[in-house]
């Protein structure tokens, strides 16, 4: 009754001013009475199955192709260090690691299984490493990278800001901890070629790393980290620092080293001629490495066709389960 | 002087009325007051405003401030204001902190959005005061016309006034100050005012100048003036007034008939002279504003609650991040040879313990992400905007007085929607403080054919017992179908309903007199004349027209007059006199002058009445009279009062029609009328003088018996009365009282009307209104005036103890399920139950009650019943009212909402809201709230769950990092979440959100117990939503850690780095978190599209801009998007699954919950969808008489009632007449 009422007096209201309600203007009173046309979707039970019933159909052939992908791919890889250390310094591999005199130089053999089509990605895989810890990862300088010695507050680096009172380039912990294990690879006597042009960023190397920014003071002091840079040459071209320089964001990563463009057939055996000169004894990390190729999704990498999969199938579960109940018991008369 | 003024002929009128003869004087006989020591050390130099400018007698200026803040204060105030949050305090330590090295972001992020909401907040705060300091300059910059020096008058701001400065006020102004009255216009120096911004009272009061500043009453007359008040300091008591005034050495006692208030009004009196004595802040009406306690709603509370719920979560979290932190960097760091110690400490081996304990701070702003910093401010801007809309709502927006709804505070609005319990006051609320002037007897005939809503009501249920029912009932008997037929019966029923309220509102547009509703064409338009006893009807038309203490206004439109009446009976009286032809037209000091309009002659005769005395009405001697000498020197006394009083003072040759009258007092009585008798009485001229004699004699003496003294003698006149008959007035009820009642108790809510009217009359609107009806069992509890008197106050507690132990049992001991209670206590016994602990017995007996009335109480005693029912069960109230009686009702309520109607604005400034009609509240509670709580409420769940799912993902990442404070994210990212990416939805959300549109909620009033029952904010609710949002966070965090961890992401062999990673991340989280809010709606306007959506578009729009800038600034967030991330399939295959499977889940819940456990708003909302409301009316109906709550007052319950009765009726004949059938 008194909704009637109201009813009939709101119609007066709005019949008295309708004529003059313009097209912009009535929208303006449905919002102020909260009355603007709106689309109130219900989750009936036909909605809510065929939601699931779709969602299944979809994702399980996503599922199955991303898992196609990811089998497509083939993946050598060889953790070599612990192996490339020598039998008298297998007690103390930090020592063996860190006497300049003794040779570094290692061999493997890595057994092709299956044909690997070029290109194959070489990657490093580290572990136990916290290239994203907080103290590393802030640990440079973006201004110095791009700008050299023309920019010299750089006191986020320290410790390694200076060396004997001259600034260092470029300066840092991830710069200065840069990997410098060394990989050249040979099937039978033939020399495979590494091309190492090209594994980092376009962007990087032309906005980030400055095109006439020479290493400079680098690794001279007695702080000695990792590898060493050739300081004729420009940081820009200088990519498998900026590879390093990308931190990662586990302790456990893959970095690309360089690519093989050849195709390697079954029951190949590549020979890896490596120096095992990076120290990741001293914390117990793992060195591999990784002969990959990859497919429209990446790398290897089944997980994700599996969890499309079965995200689908316990979708079309639910839809069955729902379907069943409903039918069971049907609370409104009609779908 | 000006014309039309009215002139007294006796240079002092004592006859102006009994209360005011009576007033001055008890104190008259100790002379000056003695004002001495503290409290009475005010000095004030009438006409020498000067000496009032330096110190000792510097008062303040008559400047106003309601302001909050000024220029200089509002920094700091409106920054500690902020700063009095929990969460802002701890935003703010973080925003310190962000500048030292600890800080695991910019200090910049950290600020901005600290800044930024705490700028908005002020920002809001600044935007209301200057709102204030508008409205108080208007006041301020008012013009009074003021002394300057040698009796020139100009005009100055009221600002500007000083202590000391006689002022000239004039009709309908306003006093600018508490002033001193010097004189008026009159020559007895009497002025009338209107005080209703201070009480809310409309009648008009008459305040009187001391005799000796009579002759000060031209402006040449204050050239030399001066004199000295010496008086109390300044006080809140309205009503009190201690001082002496000097004039010339001599002493003159001043008491609170001389002073004129602030906000008062100065009506009927051309002009006044008056020296300010209290200016600004010293004025009583200023003293008197206590600012109303600021009132937070339970959700807010409860929300606080989570808020440290959160933070305990927060410091556990940290803690284990630090406490991980240390061990790693004790033990495990010195092997790091690629991160050696810092020379800081924050990452030294040597001392973990140090490292660990900054760890902790760094770790306590990291993980702050899990507390929304913009919850506060979206709330606010939330709840801005929807009491912008309930003031924008035209179906609450009263075309009569062109008044809209106001929500004068937004922090309640969610509260709307929990009500429990409704307190509302009588007059003026559920009444419109009208007195329509609706019946008669005279002379033992009724006259009078308009019916009483009380009437309509009754023939509305006996037209439901006969007819329709009936009908209905055995038309549908045959079906067989309880449900069925209670849907149609309803129906009908309701149909039935509307057309005799139609009927009525179609008698309603009829006469436009305000205040006379009567019909009776045998003494309308001169017929009365014709009747059988027409003496006896002129007699009592006379009596309306003479016996009164009101004045006259013309009218200048119209011609016509309206009366300023004390009371408005008083006024129906007038105006009923002046529709019969006695149109009163002039008061003198002295005489009263009415126009009669005769039948045999055309024109109006101008009779005048020479008042002789007047003896006040009071509530105790509960009548009124005046004795008159006519123009043919006749003296009368003519009397009216309650009929109890009248019948014991008649003559034995007066009782000629006491029988009839009786019974038609019955009558009226029962039909919900005010009733007063009239009578009268000749004088012999004699009689009289002896009488007067006496009388003056009593007014003139000293002493503290004159009143009784007074008293006496009035008695001795006031006998041997002659009936002549009685008036029925009815106080009408607010248009669509009832209907709103009837659909509140549907709703589930109980009303209480608390009412400082008798107990019948109380009695007579419940049942007006459907709280009461009739076979509702009455337990009244009341202890009778003797009692009072006569026993001590544990007897009367005793007694009263077990009327409620009485009431209970019966309440306890009743089988029938339908049986209804309704509790009806007065003021005397009210005030002894609460001053015990019998008020908790009281209270559970009264919660048992369908209904509960209050008469006869107090302004004090309404806010004690208030606390009483918001204390003892803990539930939400709401006080509804609209006089300066109800302010402290409505602040003590958890809601408080004022009629902003007629009387003052005292309520409605005390008010959280104002409407101008009850039967607005049943919008505002069942559409606004209902809405405002789920709004609010999923608001804040929502609130909770995006921050905790945004939060623990840093928290996860910590756990690979070493525990080092390394976020995955950009510092932008995190500092766009709350304040840009998922804001604005979630506003949207609090906003627009309806789960059903507005006439379902009326429909469907049952609905509104969700909000009472809390359903949609109870802890189940909360940690549901946090549940979830720690389902997603793990699903975010470990689906993109897996997938990204070492693997080349895209067919060019790069890896993730930490950029990627964090990106893709981010935008799983912002697609999460807006799917979820999508799915929690369900109603979607072109705006809540663009909002939810706009946020994920806009998250891409920003990332593309963010990695166009400089590398510089956006470091490795450089060319994401359009360099990595977004040419990879991967990258949006990731996203999809795990935004997929973040929703799965909270999909699931709703679906099954809708399908196998729907909630009400569910059924409706699919009833709607399927359209099953045009389609199926049967089943409408019968879903809308299934949503009402089990009620027990108002029509519908009444009508239920009935049915039940007849099918009792029915049953009982079907047993007697043919037992083989099956009963029903």
């Amino acid at each position: 009754m008194a909704s009637e009422e109201r009813s009939s007096l709101s119609a007066g209201v709005e019949s008295h001013r309708a004529p003059v309600r313009s097209g912009w203007k009535k929208a303006v009173h449905q919002f102020k009475q909260q009355n603007l046309p709106a689309c109130k979707p219900v989750l009936t039970p036909a909605w809510v199955i065929t939601t699931y019933f779709l969602i299944g159909v979809l994702f399980i052939p996503i599922g199955f192709i991303s898992l196609r992908a990811s089998m497509g791919v083939v993946e050598i890889v060889d953790r070599y260090d612990t192996e490339c250390v020598p039998n008298s310094y297998k007690s103390d591999k930090v020592a063996y690691v860190k006497d300049m005199s003794v040779s570094k130089n290692c061999t493997r053999y890595l057994k092709v299984k299956k044909r690997m089509k070029a290109p194959i990605y070489v990657y490093y895989e580290l572990d136990n490493y916290y290239q994203n810890h907080r103290r590393y990862v802030k640990s440079r300088n973006e201004q110095q990278l791009l700008h050299g010695l023309r920019y010299n507050s750089t006191s986020s680096c320290r410790p390694l800001e200076l060396n004997k009172g001259l600034p260092i380039v470029p300066c840092g912990l991830v710069a200065w901890s840069l990997f410098n294990d060394s990989y050249s690879f040979s099937r039978g006597a033939e020399k495979l070629n590494v091309n190492r042009k090209n594994i980092a960023w376009q962007s990087d190397r032309d906005h980030k790393f400055g095109k006439k920014v020479h290493p400079f003071n680098f690794q001279n002091g007695t702080l000695i980290g990792g590898g060493k840079l050739d300081s004729r040459i420009p940081l820009s071209d200088q990519e498998d620092l900026i590879v390093w320089m990308r931190t990662a964001a586990l302790p456990s990563f893959r970095k690309l080293y360089g690519r093989i463009e050849e195709d390697l057939d079954e029951d190949d055996v590549v020979i890896v001629n490596l120096l095992n000169n990076y120290n990741t004894y001293s914390f117990g990390g793992k060195k591999k490495i990784v002969l990959s190729t990859s497919s429209w999704l990446g790398g290897r990498n089944n997980f994700l066709g599996m969890t499309y999969i079965l995200v689908g199938a316990s979708s079309m579960f639910i839809a069955l389960v729902f379907l069943l109940l409903h039918v069971k018991s049907s609370r409104l008369p009609a779908m | 002087m000006a014309n039309g003024k009215i002139r007294a002929k006796l240079k002092r009128s004592s006859l102006y009325t009994f209360g005011g003869c009576i007033t001055p004087q008890a104190e008259d006989a100790d002379g000056p007051h003695q004002l001495q020591g503290p409290g009475y050390s005010r000095a004030v130099f009438c006409n020498q405003p000067q000496r009032h400018q330096k110190k000792p007698y510097k008062y303040v200026s008559n400047y106003i401030s309601t302001t909050k803040y000024n220029i200089i204060t509002f920094l700091p105030k409106a920054l500690f204001e902020q700063f009095r949050r929990v969460a802002n305090v701890y935003f703010l330590l973080a925003a310190i902190l962000s500048l030292t090295p600890v800080t695991p972001f910019s200090a910049v992020s950290m600020i901005a959005p600290l800044a930024f909401v705490v700028g908005l907040s002020m920002a809001k705060e600044a935007l209301e005061d200057w709102r204030r300091f508008i409205q108080d300059m208007k006041v301020n910059l008012r013009k009074a016309s003021v002394h300057k020096a040698d009796g020139v008058f100009a005009y100055k701001p009221w600002m500007k006034i000083q202590v000391g400065d006689v002022v000239k006020v004039e009709k309908d102004q306003f006093f600018p100050a508490d002033l001193l009255l010097l004189s008026s216009s009159y020559e007895d120096g009497i002025c009338y005012v209107e005080t209703m911004n201070l009480d809310g009272e409309t009648n008009l009061k008459v305040k009187r100048s001391l005799e000796v500043t009579l002759p000060l009453d031209d402006d040449d007359s204050f050239k030399n003036f001066a004199g000295t008040v010496t008086c109390e300091d300044p006080n809140p008591n309205l009503y009190t007034f201690v001082g002496n005034l000097e004039i010339d050495r001599q002493l003159y006692p001043l008491d609170p008939t001389q002073i004129l208030l602030r906000d008062s009004k100065l009506r009927n009196t051309t002009y006044v002279y008056g020296v300010v004595i209290f200016t600004g802040p010293d004025s009583k009406v200023m003293q008197n504003s206590t600012r109303s306690p600021s009132k937070r709603s339970r959700i807010e509370k409860q929300m606080d609650k989570i808020i440290y719920v959160l933070f305990t979560l927060l410091v556990l979290i940290s803690i284990i991040s630090s406490v991980g932190f240390a061990v790693k960097t004790q033990y495990q760091m010195p092997d790091w040879w690629y991160m050696p110690p810092d020379d800081k400490n924050l990452y030294n081996p040597d001392k973990a313990n140090l490292s660990g304990f900054y760890h902790l701070i760094t770790a306590l702003i990291l993980y702050g992400y899990l507390i929304p910093i913009s919850l506060y401010v979206s709330i606010e801007v939330v709840k801005v905007l929807q009491a912008k809309f309930i003031n924008q709502d035209l179906h609450m927006y009263d075309e009569d007085s062109g008044t809209p709804a106001q929500a004068r505070t937004s922090n309640l609005n969610e509260e709307l929607g929990q009500v429990d319990t409704i307190l509302s006051d009588k007059t003026g609320t559920l009444t419109c403080n009208q007195m329509d002037f609706l019946k008669c007897s005279i002379a033992g005939t009724a006259y009078g054919l308009s019916a009483s809503e009380v009437e309509l009501a009754a023939a509305k249920q006996m037209a439901m017992d006969l007819d329709p029912q009936d009908h209905d009932f055995e038309r549908n008997l045959p079906s067989n179908n309880a449900g069925f037929n209670n849907g149609r019966s309803n129906h009908s029923s309701e149909i039935e309903l509307e057309r005799i309220i139609r009927s009525k509102d179609e008698n309603h547009h009829k006469p436009v007199i305000k205040g006379f509703n009567f019909e009776d064409s045998r003494i309308m338009n001169g017929n009365w004349s014709r009747e059988p006893h027409a003496e006896v009807l002129l007699l009592f038309m006379r009596i309306l027209a003479v016996c009164h203490t009101a004045i006259p206004e013309l009218n200048e439109a119209t011609g016509s007059f309206n009366y300023e009446a004390e009371s408005p009976d008083e006024g129906a009286f007038l105006v009923a006199a002046r529709e019969f032809g006695f149109e009163f037209c002039k008061r003198t000091q002295s005489s009263i002058f009415v126009r009669e309009r005769h039948p045999s002659s055309k024109e109006p005769v101008e009779r005048e009445f020479k008042l002789l005395n007047l003896l006040d009405f009071t509530s105790k001697r509960k009548r009124m009279s005046v004795i008159v000498r006519d123009e043919d020197g006749q003296i009368f006394l003519f009397c009216k009062g309650a009929d109890s009083i009248i019948f014991d003072r008649l003559a034995k040759n007066g009782r000629m029609f006491e029988g009839a009258t009786t019974r038609h007092l019955n009558e009226y009585g029962e039909a919900g009328l005010r009733t007063l008798a009239l009578a009268y009485k000749k004088i012999e001229e004699a009689d009289y003088s002896a009488w007067n004699e006496e009388f003056l004699r009593a007014k003139t003496s000293i002493g503290g018996d004159r009143e009784s003294m007074l008293e006496r003698i009035s008695d001795m006149m006031e006998k041997d009365l002659i009936l002549l008959g009685a008036t029925a007035v009815e106080d009408k009820l607010q248009k669509g009282v009832p209907q709103c009642i009837d659909k509140l108790a549907q709703a589930g809510l109980k009303i209480w009307v608390l009412t400082g009217d008798k107990m019948e009359t109380a009695i007579n609107i419940g049942f007006a209104c459907s709280l009461l009806r009739h076979g509702m069992k009455q337990i009244c509890i009341a202890a009778s005036a003797e009692m009072l008197s006569q026993e001590t106050k544990e007897v009367v507690k005793e007694n009263i103890l077990m009327q409620i132990t009485n009431g209970s049992q019966m309440v306890k001991l009743e089988k029938d399920p339908h049986a209804a209670f309704a509790l009806i206590i007065d003021g005397k016994t009210l005030s002894y139950v609460l001053e015990t602990d019998m008020k908790h017995q009281f209270l559970n007996l009264a919660v048992d009650c369908a209904s509960v009335i209050c008469c006869r109480v107090s302004p004090k005693q309404k806010a004690l019943v208030t606390r009483l029912v918001k204390e003892g069960t803990g539930k939400i109230t709401l006080a509804i009212g609209d006089g300066a009686n109800d302010v402290g009702m409505i602040q003590e309520a958890d809601i408080g909402v004022g009629i902003s109607g007629v009387e003052g604005m005292q309520a409605v400034m005390a008010s959280d809201f104002a409407i101008a009609q009850f039967r607005f509240l049943e919008r505002l509670l069942v559409v606004h709230g209902h809405w405002c709580y789920k709004r609010i409420a999923q608001m804040i769940c929502y609130f909770f769950y995006k921050n905790i799912a945004f939060g623990l993902t840093l928290f996860y990442f910590e756990a690979f990092t070493g525990f080092s404070g390394q976020s995955v994210y950009d510092d932008w990212y995190m500092l766009l979440f709350n304040v840009i990416l998922t804001s604005l939805p979630v506003i949207s959300l609090g906003v627009f959100e309806q789960d059903v549109s507005s006439e379902v909620c009326l429909q469907f009033p049952a609905l509104y117990q969700q909000g009472p029952k809390n359903l949609f904010f109870d802890w189940y609710r909360i940690f549901g939503w946090m549940g979830n949002g720690l389902y997603s966070s793990l699903v975010i965090f470990f689906l993109n850690i897996i997938i990204f961890y070492d693997q080349a992401f895209r067919k060019g062999g790069q890896t993730a780095d930490m950029a990627a990673v964090g990106t893709t991340m981010f935008t799983c989280i912002i697609w999460a978190v807006n799917c979820q809010i999508a799915l929690t709606m369900s109603h979607f306007t072109w705006i809540q599209h663009f909002l939810v959506w706009g946020s994920v578009v806009t998250w891409y729009i920003f990332l593309f801009l963010y990695g166009m800038l400089s590398p510089l600034v956006s470091g490795n967030a450089f060319r994401i998007l359009i360099e990595a991330l977004a040419p990879a399939p991967l990258y949006w295959i990731t996203t999809l699954l795990v935004t997929a499977t973040c929703n799965l889940p909270y999909f699931a819940h709703l679906s099954f919950q809708r399908a196998f456990h729907p909630m009400d708003h569910h059924v409706i909302q699919e009833i709607k969808y399927y359209k099953k409301d045009e389609e199926d009316r049967i089943m409408w109906t019968r879903e809308r008489s299934k949503a009402r709550q089990e009620t027990k007052i108002g029509f519908t319950a009444r009508v239920d009632a009935t049915i039940r009765q007849f099918k009792g009726r029915l049953q009982k004949k079907h047993h007697a007449s043919s037992s083989p059938m099956s009963p029903v």
